[in-house]
Parts: structure tokens; C-alpha cells; sequence
């Protein structure tokens, strides 16, 4: 069981992200943008980092960018979770410092064994 | 393990619709020639899309997901600055909007979402497209490389199933790759899962002691993997750190050409994504600077189901029924010498009141959820109809019930397309008029009394006395000699089938509306009054209470029976001296109140209930009055007035005329409340026939 920082600007996928990690036996932690994600992630140390990209306030790569700064997240892995499915997103989030990518729309299960596997 | 998604289809929905709404703001909002374009405003407008689309793929709606991604493909060009932004596009992102509602109306339930609508306007979004850009995308395509990337090796195509093969590969992490936290074991695990895996460390590049920085990695790892899936399945593990390490991987077991064969394919990935473009100078880097406004309304709130708010309301409403039972219990001389327990009650009074008004205050909304779709309207019909128009919004953080919200959306639309049609004036007619060529249409919203004021005014041309009152002599609505005040005049738009417009156009002028307007408006509790001047513009005054849920009312008793009546309809209460009564025909009696004839309603009879009196002179007559036609209610006597939880008589009896639903008292009897404008209705068909036809005579 990890502690999972969930970040997204929509609730339905925020609840439901939240939803699946948690029957997959994973403590949540939520917010709705880079901002919210940023400050809770100062307050409360996590185990992973999956995040939405576009969002309002922060994007989810700004997220990444400023949370790999910090030293306690320094080696904790990131995921983002992108629509995109061209390669500039990815690239850019990579060069943020993100640990790879889940590609939406994804099947619950792929997001827990994801999930699973970065977290070792 | 599956998972059911479905509970969150709801809220997809509704947080789509706001997207959408948000989209509409934005759009209508959007200077076009702005240079360069107002990035803010387009990434505003781009999320909207772009979490549709997102929420709709995750969800299943493909046809929802396949439209918006045309738009936002579209909306990232713009922002961008490969596409230029131009009216007409504006003008189809709006139409693209309606229809993506219209699919998520569908969607949502449960009906064909594709039509030839929406075929038609998802075209002219790739025409645009394809105008701006030499490969047009078609949504057909989008799902394509999406599902491709996510398919877990193990859902692979039956038909790539391979013997097994040896392959060799070589994996040589750049000394970063720790830096996004890619751990090699992970890899190394996730490759062993695909098949028997010997691995060998390659331990050359370790340097000296002194120059080891702990954050890098130094090791290689050449691996042998025996496994039945594609050179494919192999790459994707090593994803997402491409670019972060040196791979080869190898064919061992098959002939040499296929081999080479399948290097020189990896070294084609290799120069792909070299040749990538760097990340483009697009909108997300820059930050939105003003995140103040996006986030005002959402600060700290949660979302929760409109039933449970109103299960809620129910209760204490049930508690403030209780309460006041056992206020009354406690006036009872058995409790007066237990001071403490008076106190308690004295107190539980004051708290469920005070629970009561916050827990309404849960259900309004600011009016802004209504006026919101009003700029849109008024650009879209002033563009049609070439009037120059300018909308402005007042009060628009003013609540009021989210119930009277929804309702009251209707009738004002009817009222503003009203004043953009028929009350404001071409440009020329405004010139000449010596007014600004700009009309002005005016919405405001503000609290008075324990009502909610909403205005809709416009600076046109005024009702038209002349011409009204003509329409109303032809129709033989008034008679040749019969002179009428202005009030009079303006009120008879509210007649059924009156309309003033000498062209029947699109926007308004059927002569269908004002009466359903003013009908709607009842239907609430409320009235619609207006205030006109020829030349100088009309203003509409809706009054409305701000809540369905509680009603100030008077109590009065019929026999063994309590009614309530809502305290607003109440013009006076009076003792009825038999002078003052006409009989006619038998059996409708008027009541002659100072120069006005009004007809006297029995409630004993109305209702088939036993009263104490049934000589006038001996009981009370309540004038209540709706739509200006007053009747007299004749009852046996008036109790209190205090504030009612009103039940709906339609969930837990029938709808019944004349009533708009029932309460219970503090002493537990269930008072039924009478629904004034419908009782009018009731008694005027019955009684006015003979009865207001003859006082017409009669005075």
C-alpha cells in the first residue's frame, strides 16, 4: 500500500482515479491543480505523483518541474496522465522530470498495474 | 478486478455541461481581432474541450470524444499561432458547442448521439482544419494511436503471437536517468516478466571512488530475453526512457537479415525521435498569470447530489414541525414550574430556525447560473437581426433557490428575445430617434423583502399604447367608448394571443408568451409587472420568492379545517355587511368592495366541508387577489400567520385544483395550502360566466 498524490482539474476524473486507487488498496491524496498538488505535497510526504496535464493555475508539468526541485521528491516517481498522444507532451514532461506517462482513456486496471510496477 | 465506473458518469455530465458553459462564456467573450490572440481566454476555452474529451474517452463515449477532439485540435492550432482566429470560426466553435450539448444531452440519455446535425458541424470543424493545414484530422483517426499505446502487452492481437525468439539486448542507462526516478530494476523486472531473462551487469564505466556521484548511475546491463511477444512489446518497456539510455535490441535466433532487418527499423525510432520537435512555444508555458478569477467560486467546495441537500431540507423541516409541537406542549400550565425545561425549549426554537435558514441557504444558487447563456443570445440575434446591442448585467451574484433558478430561465429568455426583437430599434430608426445607434438591454437581479427583484429593461421604443389598445378594440378585448389607464393598456400584452409585432419573425412576435410568461411566473409565487414609456424603452419587474420550500402564510379555519394561504396574495380581510352583497342568477353572490364588484367564493362549499356559519355576516371575508382579478374568500375565521414547510401534494396524494400543497402544523394536523391563482381560475370558470359578465352589466 502506497500513499498516491492524485491531481486533476475534473472531478469525475479525480473521483474516479481516486476510486481505483483506492480498490487497488492505495491511500489518496487529491487536488485539483498544480497549486493545491504543490502545497499538499510540501505538507505530506507521498509515494507517487499522478497528475493531469492541463489544468488551470498550474499545469501538471510546471507540478513535476517544482516538485523534483524539492529535495524529498527528488527520486519519487511521477506519472502524468495525458490525452495527448502526440510525442511533445510526453517529451516536455520528461524534460520536467516526469517518470513516464499513462495515456487517458486508460482501463482501471492498466492504471493499477502501472501504478504497481513504479512503485516497485 | 473489474470496476464499476458507472457512478461517475453523473458527474461527468454535469461538470461537462459546465465546461460547456464555460466554453460559451469564453468564446462569446473572445476579442477576434485581437493580436496577438488572448491566450488566456483560448486556454480557458481549450481545457473545456480537452476535459470533455478526456472524461468522455475514460467513460466510452466515443463519438462524444471523437467531436471534441476536431475542436481541440482546432483550439490547439490556434493557440499555437498556426491558425488564425476569425469570426466565422468563432461563430462554428458556438454552433460545435450546441451540438456537443446536444451529444451529451443524448449520451446522457442513453439515446443516438450521432445525427446528421452533428456530422454536418463536426465536418465544417475539419474543413476549417483543413483550410489552416495541409493534413486534415479526422476523429475516425483519433482513437487509433490512443488505444495502440495503451494496450497492456497482454491484450496483443492473437494473430502477432510468436514462437518463441532469443533476443539481445543492450541497455546502457545515460548517467540521469535516475533524475525522473526510472528505476533499471523496475525494467529489468518487467522484462523478465516477458519471458526466461539471464542478465549480465556491465560494470565499465564505474569510475573511481572519488568521482562517484551517488545521483547517477553508471551501470549497463546486456541481456538475453527467450520470449514469444513482438520486438514492439519489448520497446514499450523500455518507453519511458527513450532518450535517456542506449538500447539495441537484437533478433538472436533468426537469420541474420532478419536481424539487421529489425535494427535498422529500431534505428529509424532512434532518429524519429531525434528529429522530434522540441517542445513548441506553446500556450502551456505560458502561465496563466491570473489564476484569481478561474478560481473564484470553487474555493473549498464539495459537490453533493441535489437529493441529499433536499432529503436535508425535508428533515428539518420534520424538526421545525416537531419543534413547534413541543413549544406548544411546553405552554402547557403542567410545565410552568419546570424553568429549565421551558429554557431548552426556548432555545431548541431559536436553533432549528437558525438550521432551517442555513440549511436553504445550501440551495441557492447566484443568478449568474441564468444570465449566463444571455451574452451569447443577445451577440447571436443582434448579428441576425443587425441591431447593435449592448448587454448589461447587474447583480448577477444574487441567489435564489436552485428550483425558481431553472424555472425562471424560460420565461426570462422570452423576455430578453422580446426586447431585442420588438423593443430595441434598428440603428437608423435609434439615430433618428436621437438616441445612441448602441441600444442598451439591461438585466439586473437584487433582494427586496423576502423576494427576489429581477429586471429585464431595455432603452427601445416602448410598448405602443396606440397600437395596443387598437389590437384590443378589433379583438373586441375592450369596448369602442371603454377608455383604459396606461397600466391597463401595457397589461393587456399578457392577454392570450396578443401580440403586437406587425411581422411574425423567428426571434419572437407569435403572440405565444407573454401570457405563458406570466403564467410561469405565477406558478412560482411570483408577478411580473412593467413599467413602459413610448420612445423612452420597457422594463420588466419580476418579483419571485426566494424560496419553494417555506411560505409566509395566514392560517384561517373552515369548520374543523386549517387552510393557508400565502400572506403575499392577502389584499385585506374584512366583515361583510349584507348591503354590500349582490345575488345573481341564483347562486353567484358579488361583494360590493367600494366601486369594485368581486365574487364571493365559498370555501365550505368549494371544498364539500362543514362549516360553522354559513350567513356572511357572521364569518370573514379574505380578499385575495391574482393576475388583478380579486375574489372574496368567505371563511369561518382567521388563526395566526407563520411561516409553513410546504409539502408537495403530488408525491404523497395527487395534484389537486386549487391547492399547491399541504403542511403540517405545530399541533400535528395537516393544513392544506391554497394554490390562490388556480382557485381563481377554478371559481372564475365556473362563476364568471354568469356571474363577472353580469357585474359588468351591473356597474
Amino acid at each position: 500500500m502506497a500513499k498516491i498524490l492524485a491531481v486533476d482539474d475534473s472531478t469525475s476524473m479525480l473521483q474516479m482515479v481516486s476510486f481505483i486507487l483506492q480498490e487497488g488498496g492505495h491511500e489518496v491524496v487529491d487536488a485539483c491543480d498544480g497549486v493545491e498538488a504543490l502545497d499538499r505535497a510540501r505538507n505530506e510526504p507521498v509515494d507517487l505523483v499522478l497528475t493531469d496535464v492541463n489544468m488551470p493555475n498550474m499545469d501538471g508539468i510546471t507540478l513535476v518541474k517544482e516538485l523534483r526541485a524539492l529535495a524529498t521528491y527528488k527520486f519519487i516517481p511521477m506519472l502524468m496522465l495525458t490525452t495527448e498522444s502526440s510525442t511533445e507532451k510526453k517529451q516536455e514532461g520528461k524534460a520536467a522530470g516526469a517518470t513516464g506517462w499513462i495515456v487517458k482513456p486508460f482501463e482501471p486496471d492498466r492504471l493499477l498495474a502501472t501504478v504497481n510496477k513504479v512503485l516497485g | 478486478m473489474a470496476l464499476d465506473l458507472d457512478e461517475f458518469h453523473g458527474m461527468f455530465f454535469e461538470e461537462s455541461f459546465e465546461a460547456l458553459d464555460d466554453m460559451e462564456t469564453g468564446l462569446v467573450n473572445l476579442d477576434v481581432n485581437a493580436d496577438p490572440v488572448d491566450l488566456d481566454a483560448i486556454n480557458t476555452i481549450f481545457r473545456g474541450a480537452h476535459s470533455v474529451k478526456g472524461g468522455a474517452g475514460m467513460f466510452g463515449f466515443t463519438e462524444v470524444a471523437g467531436f471534441t477532439h476536431v475542436m481541440e485540435t482546432l483550439l490547439d492550432k490556434i493557440r499555437d499561432g498556426a491558425m488564425r482566429l476569425s469570426q466565422p470560426t468563432v461563430d462554428a466553435f458556438l454552433q460545435a458547442v450546441d451540438c456537443l450539448r446536444e451529444m451529451l444531452r443524448a449520451t446522457q440519455a442513453g439515446e443516438t448521439v450521432m445525427s446528421a446535425h452533428v456530422e454536418q458541424t463536426q465536418r465544417s470543424l475539419e474543413s476549417i482544419l483543413a483550410a489552416g493545414d495541409s493534413e486534415p484530422v479526422k476523429a475516425a483517426e483519433v482513437d487509433a494511436p490512443v488505444s495502440a499505446s495503451t494496450e497492456s502487452p497482454a491484450d496483443g492481437d492473437p494473430q502477432v503471437q510468436l514462437d518463441t525468439q532469443r533476443w539481445s539486448i543492450s541497455f546502457k542507462p545515460h548517467a540521469e536517468m535516475l533524475a525522473t526516478a526510472n528505476d533499471p530494476l523496475i525494467i529489468l523486472q518487467e522484462l523478465s516478466l516477458l519471458g526466461d531473462l539471464s542478465v549480465t551487469v556491465d560494470m565499465a564505466s564505474i569510475p573511481g571512488l572519488g568521482e562517484l556521484e551517488s545521483e547517477k548511475i553508471y551501470l549497463g546491463w546486456q541481456m538475453e530475453l527467450s520470449t514469444n511477444v513482438t520486438r514492439d512489446e519489448i520497446v514499450t518497456v523500455f518507453e519511458w526512457v527513450e532518450g535517456e539510455c542506449d538500447l539495441e535490441i537484437k533478433e538472436l535466433s533468426a537469420g541474420r537479415d532478419q536481424g539487421a532487418k529489425s535494427s535498422s527499423e529500431y534505428s529509424d525510432i532512434e532518429v524519429a525521435k531525434t528529429a522530434d520537435p522540441a517542445p513548441p512555444a506553446g500556450a502551456d508555458k505560458q502561465k496563466p498569470a491570473v489564476p484569481a478569477r478561474a478560481t473564484n467560486s470553487d474555493a473549498g467546495s464539495i459537490r453533493v447530489g441535489i437529493d441529499k441537500v433536499d432529503s436535508v431540507i425535508n428533515l428539518v423541516g420534520e424538526l421545525v414541525i416537531t419543534q413547534s409541537m413541543l413549544s406548544r406542549f411546553g405552554e402547557d400550565e403542567g410545565f410552568l414550574d419546570f424553568e429549565g425545561l421551558r429554557q431548552g425549549l426556548v432555545q431548541l426554537d431559536r436553533n432549528t430556525r437558525e438550521l432551517q435558514q442555513t440549511v436553504m441557504q445550501i440551495r441557492m444558487l447566484p443568478i449568474s447560473f441564468s444570465f449566463n447563456r444571455f451574452p451569447r443570445l443577445v451577440r447571436d440575434i443582434s448579428g441576425q437581426l443587425n441591431k447593435k446591442i449592448d448587454l448589461v448585467i447587474e447583480g448577477d451574484q444574487t441567489e435564489l433557490d436552485k428550483t425558481v433558478l431553472e424555472k425562471i430561465g424560460d420565461p426570462l429568455m422570452h423576455l430578453v428575445r422580446n426586447s431585442l426583437d420588438h423593443g430595441i430599434e434598428m440603428p437608423e430608426d435609434r439615430l433618428a430617434a436621437g438616441k445612441s445607434e448602441v441600444g442598451v438591454l439591461k438585466l439586473n437581479a437584487y433582494h427586496s423583502g423576502g423576494n427576489i427583484v429581477i429586471e429585464v429593461g431595455d432603452d427601445g421604443q416602448g410598448l405602443p399604447r396606440a397600437k395596443l389598445l387598437q389590437k384590443a378594440r378589433d379583438r373586441g378585448l375592450v369596448g369602442a367608448n371603454e377608455e383604459l389607464s396606461n397600466d391597463e393598456i401595457h397589461h393587456l400584452i399578457f392577454h392570450p394571443g396578443f401580440s403586437t409585432a406587425t411581422n411574425v419573425s423567428e426571434i419572437s412576435g407569435r403572440g405565444v408568451g407573454m401570457d405563458v410568461v406570466r403564467r410561469n411566473i405565477q406558478d412560482l409565487g411570483g408577478h411580473v409587472e412593467l413599467q413602459s414609456e413610448e420612445g423612452a424603452g420597457c422594463t420588466f419587474r419580476i418579483r419571485l420568492p426566494l424560496t419553494l420550500a417555506i411560505l409566509d402564510g395566514q392560517l384561517l379555519r373552515v369548520g374543523k379545517e386549517i387552510f393557508v394561504i400565502s400572506l403575499v396574495s392577502i389584499v385585506e380581510s374584512l366583515q361583510v355587511t349584507l348591503d354590500n352583497v349582490n345575488a345573481i342568477a341564483g347562486r353567484a353572490e358579488l361583494f360590493r368592495l367600494r366601486d369594485e364588484y368581486i365574487p364571493i367564493v365559498r370555501m365550505n362549499e368549494l371544498f364539500g366541508i362543514e362549516s360553522d356559519c354559513t350567513e356572511l355576516e357572521k364569518g370573514l371575508l379574505v380578499v385575495v387577489e391574482s393576475d388583478g382579478i380579486q375574489v372574496g374568500l368567505f371563511i369561518d375565521d382567521l388563526l395566526g400567520q407563520q411561516q409553513v414547510v410546504i409539502k408537495s401534494l403530488e408525491t404523497n396524494f395527487r395534484q389537486t385544483d386549487g391547492l399547491s400543497g399541504a403542511t403540517i402544523l405545530g399541533d400535528g394536523t395537516v393544513a392544506l395550502i391554497i394554490d390562490v391563482p388556480g382557485l381563481i381560475n377554478k371559481c372564475l370558470a365556473n362563476a364568471l360566466d354568469n356571474g363577472r359578465s353580469l357585474a359588468r352589466t351591473a356597474a
